[in-house]
């Protein structure tokens, strides 16, 4: 954990989690990453420091939410679409 | 070669879903992505345990993807039908494989699993059944596979397509950090490569981008596909996207995948190795 950077959390719909997408898109807006969420709506990435934008996709919906992750520690984004 | 001859969308796959004639397909890297639900009278076929020799570093030889075809219950004469997760990078793999065995009837669904599963269509756990069939596959095509030699004759002389993301390509990773297992020795790229990671071939939802946007990436990045072209990741599945894009898509000739990519040609003695962006 202390040398990771983590950018972790949930996407949810009126308090429920929902299955979908979620893609980590780096400084210049450039895909990095995605992976599915959970059954319980949770997503994580291992990532480096800095100013990211994590983009949720699911049925319906897209949503952007930045987050700036820091080293050693692990920024918890809740996505609500 | 057409978009609509090797590409085809979720409606069409939805008319077809009963189609005795037309086999879908689900290849994803999460290979157990199918257990959990599938397309209704999908076939799974296992990218590591059913494509890959189990003892060298090589393909199933031909007589494997008959054998392989011919247990999935898939004729000579049906139409497959591949789709997967990841934005179709493991189906546009398996692609690549039915075309260098001869098989001429395959598409890739437009957006894959993904597209499907933001659509919100069906999707079912019933495994389907098949009779077996017996498969003839046709010698591999060497029009479209590259090896390590060929890549070194390239430098300088062909279109070199490195796929990875920007940062494998510079030499700070030497795998996506969701992917640590398959690993080279070194870092980099093969020098005079253009970095084009396969994302930019994609939408948001998986699908891929219009051939007029996909020509247009191309020669911004200033590849000549006048030339021959070698496409490479880190083991051949990604660039099989890209080679899809290129051969199959925009219709471009002597475009090859070099299924060895990364993990191969970064463990090799002697070669040449660039760092840093393009």
């Amino acid at each position: 954990m202390a040398k990771e950077t983590i950018i972790q959390g949930s996407v949810t719909r009126d308090g429920e989690p929902v299955s979908g997408y979620v893609r980590l898109l780096d400084g210049g807006g450039e895909f990095t990453a995605e992976v599915p969420t959970s059954a319980t709506g949770q997503f994580r990435f291992f990532a480096a420091p800095g100013t990211w934008t994590l983009r949720a996709l699911v049925p319906g919906a897209t949503v952007d939410r930045t987050v700036v992750a820091q080293q050693g520690a692990a920024a918890e984004v809740a996505i609500a679409v | 070669m057409s978009r609509s001859e090797v590409l085809v969308d979720a409606d069409w796959v939805e008319a077809h879903i009963d189609d005795p004639t037309v086999v879908i397909v689900e290849v994803d890297e999460d290979t157990s992505a199918y257990e959990k639900n599938h397309i209704k009278n999908a076939v799974r076929i296992d990218w590591k345990t059913d494509l890959q020799d189990p003892v060298r570093r090589d393909f199933v030889d031909q007589a494997g993807f008959e054998a392989l075809l011919s247990a999935k219950g898939i004729a000579n004469d049906n139409t497959v039908v591949l789709y997967g997760g990841n934005n179709n990078w493991f189906a546009s793999y398996a692609y690549w494989y039915f075309k260098l065995y001869g098989h001429d009837a395959v598409k890739l669904l437009d957006g894959g699993r993904k597209k499907w599963e933001l659509d919100a269509r069906e999707l079912v756990d019933e495994v389907p059944v098949r009779a077996t069939t017996s498969y003839h596959a046709k010698a591999q095509d060497a029009s479209i596979r590259a090896f390590r030699d060929d890549v070194v004759a390239a430098i300088g002389a062909q279109n070199l397509v490195d796929v990875r993301s920007p940062d494998e390509f510079s030499g700070k990773l030497l795998a996506p950090a969701h992917l640590p297992q398959e690993q080279s020795q070194r870092p980099g790229h093969v020098p005079s490569a253009r970095n084009i990671p396969w994302s930019k071939n994609a939408n948001d939802d998986g699908t891929f981008k219009s051939d007029d946007e996909l020509k247009e990436l191309y020669a911004d990045e200033q590849v000549d596909l006048a030339k021959d072209t070698i496409a490479y990741c880190r083991i051949g599945e990604r660039s099989a996207l890209t080679w899809f894009v290129l051969h199959e898509l925009l219709g471009v000739h002597n475009v090859k995948n070099y299924d060895g990519s990364w993990t191969e040609y970064g463990s090799l003695v002697g070669v040449p190795i660039e760092l840093g962006t393009n």
